[in-house]
C-alpha cells in the first residue's frame, strides 16, 4: 500500500500531511512532485494545504492544471481515494473533481483556530471510523473557506449525503457563530457521488496527535488506511 | 493586440471585500456609495492574429471560476479609417 501526497509549489502541508499518515502505522506514504503524470504506483493520493502557485489568480486555480492532475482526475473516476485538504479542497473544486468553489471568508480575515465538526456521513474511505454525529476537533487554517455552489448543488449535496462535515458548536449545533467563514449550509466537507473524492477546509493533518491539541484527525487517516488494507485482501 | 478580459464577482455571490470598500468609502466621506463589487482586469498582449473562440474557453476553463464569476472581453476598437 502506497499513499501520495502531492507537492505543489507553495503546498505548505505536505509534511504535515506525510507525518499523519506514516503516524498510522507501518504503511507507505510518498512525496509527488506536481509535474509527475502518474499515480499508477499509488492507492490513494492527498492533496495538502499551502497556497500553491501563491494563490494567484484565484486558489487552486493554476495547480489544477498541474500535469499530476489529469492523472488524479482519471484515477478518481476509476474509484482511487482522493482526499484535498484547505488548499487541496480548493484545488478539487477547480478540477470540477467536487461542486462549488471556495470564497473569501465572510469576515474577510485569515482565520488560524481550532474548530468543531458534525460528521455528516460516515460511507466514505476516509470516515468510515466515525460514528454519525460524532464531533470532531481540528483547527481551520484559511483565508479563503466560504464554501459556496448554487441552490441546485447544494440540494443534490444534501439529498445525496454529500455534505461530510460541517462546522458546529462544541455541542454539535449548527448556530451562526459556529459558522467560523460563512460557509452555505456550515459545510466544511463534501464528497463527490462516487464517493471516493473528500475535501475538506480543515486540517486532520494538524490533529493526529495529543501533542498538537487533538488527534482527532487521526481517524481520517486511520480509516483511509484500513479501507486501503481491506481493498488489497480483495 | 492588446484583449482585456474582465473578472467580476457573480451577482448572485457575497462579495465581502466589495463590502469592506463600501464601508471604507462611507468612512472617508463618500457617504451615496450605495454598492461596491470588486473584481479583477487581465491585459493580455497577442503577436499573432488570436483564436476568439479559443480565447472565451479559457476565460471559462481558467481566468474565471463560472461557479462564482462572470467575465467579459474586450477587444480593441477597430482602427478608424
Amino acid at each position: 500500500m502506497k499513499i501520495a501526497v502531492v507537492q505543489f509549489p507553495g503546498s505548505n502541508c505536505d509534511q504535515d500531511c506525510l507525518r499523519a499518515l506514516l503516524g498510522v502505522g507501518p504503511i507507505r506514504a510518498e512525496y509527488l512532485w506536481h509535474k509527475e503524470t502518474s499515480v499508477s504506483s499509488f492507492d490513494a493520493v492527498v492533496l495538502p494545504g499551502g497556497f500553491s502557485y501563491g494563490d494567484y489568480l484565484r486558489c487552486g486555480a493554476i495547480a489544477r492544471f498541474s500535469p499530476i492532475m489529469k492523472a488524479i482526475v482519471a484515477a478518481a473516476a476509476d474509484g482511487m481515494p482522493v482526499i484535498g485538504i484547505c488548499n487541496g479542497f480548493q484545488i478539487l473544486c477547480e478540477a470540477g473533481l467536487l461542486p462549488g468553489a471556495l470564497i473569501r471568508n465572510q469576515c474577510l480575515h485569515f482565520i488560524c483556530q481550532p474548530v468543531w465538526l458534525r460528521t455528516e456521513a460516515t460511507d466514505t474511505p476516509f470516515t468510515t471510523k466515525l460514528d454519525k454525529n460524532r464531533l470532531l476537533r481540528m483547527p481551520v487554517a484559511h483565508g479563503e473557506g466560504s464554501y459556496f455552489a448554487d441552490s441546485q448543488t447544494l440540494d443534490a449535496l444534501e439529498s445525496q449525503n454529500r455534505v461530510v462535515f460541517r462546522y458546529t458548536n462544541a455541542s454539535g449545533e449548527t448556530t451562526p457563530e459556529s459558522n467560523p467563514n460563512g460557509s452555505l449550509a456550515h459545510i466544511a466537507g463534501i464528497c463527490n457521488e462516487k464517493r471516493n473524492v473528500l475535501g475538506m477546509m480543515p486540517h486532520p493533518d494538524r490533529a493526529w496527535d495529543r501533542r498538537l491539541g487533538s488527534e482527532d484527525g487521526k481517524l481520517l487517516f486511520e480509516s483511509l488506511v484500513a479501507n486501503l488494507e481491506l481493498a488489497a485482501v480483495r | 493586440m492588446k484583449v482585456s478580459v474582465i473578472v467580476m464577482p457573480k451577482q448572485s455571490v457575497l462579495d465581502p471585500q466589495g463590502v469592506a470598500v463600501r464601508n471604507a468609502l462611507k468612512d472617508v466621506g463618500l457617504q451615496s456609495v450605495e454598492n461596491v463589487r470588486v473584481g479583477k482586469l487581465l491585459e493580455l498582449e497577442f503577436a499573432a492574429p488570436l483564436d476568439k473562440q479559443r480565447l472565451d474557453e479559457i476565460c471559462r476553463e481558467l481566468l474565471s471560476n463560472p461557479v462564482i464569476e462572470d467575465y467579459t472581453i474586450q477587444y480593441p476598437s477597430a482602427p478608424k479609417t
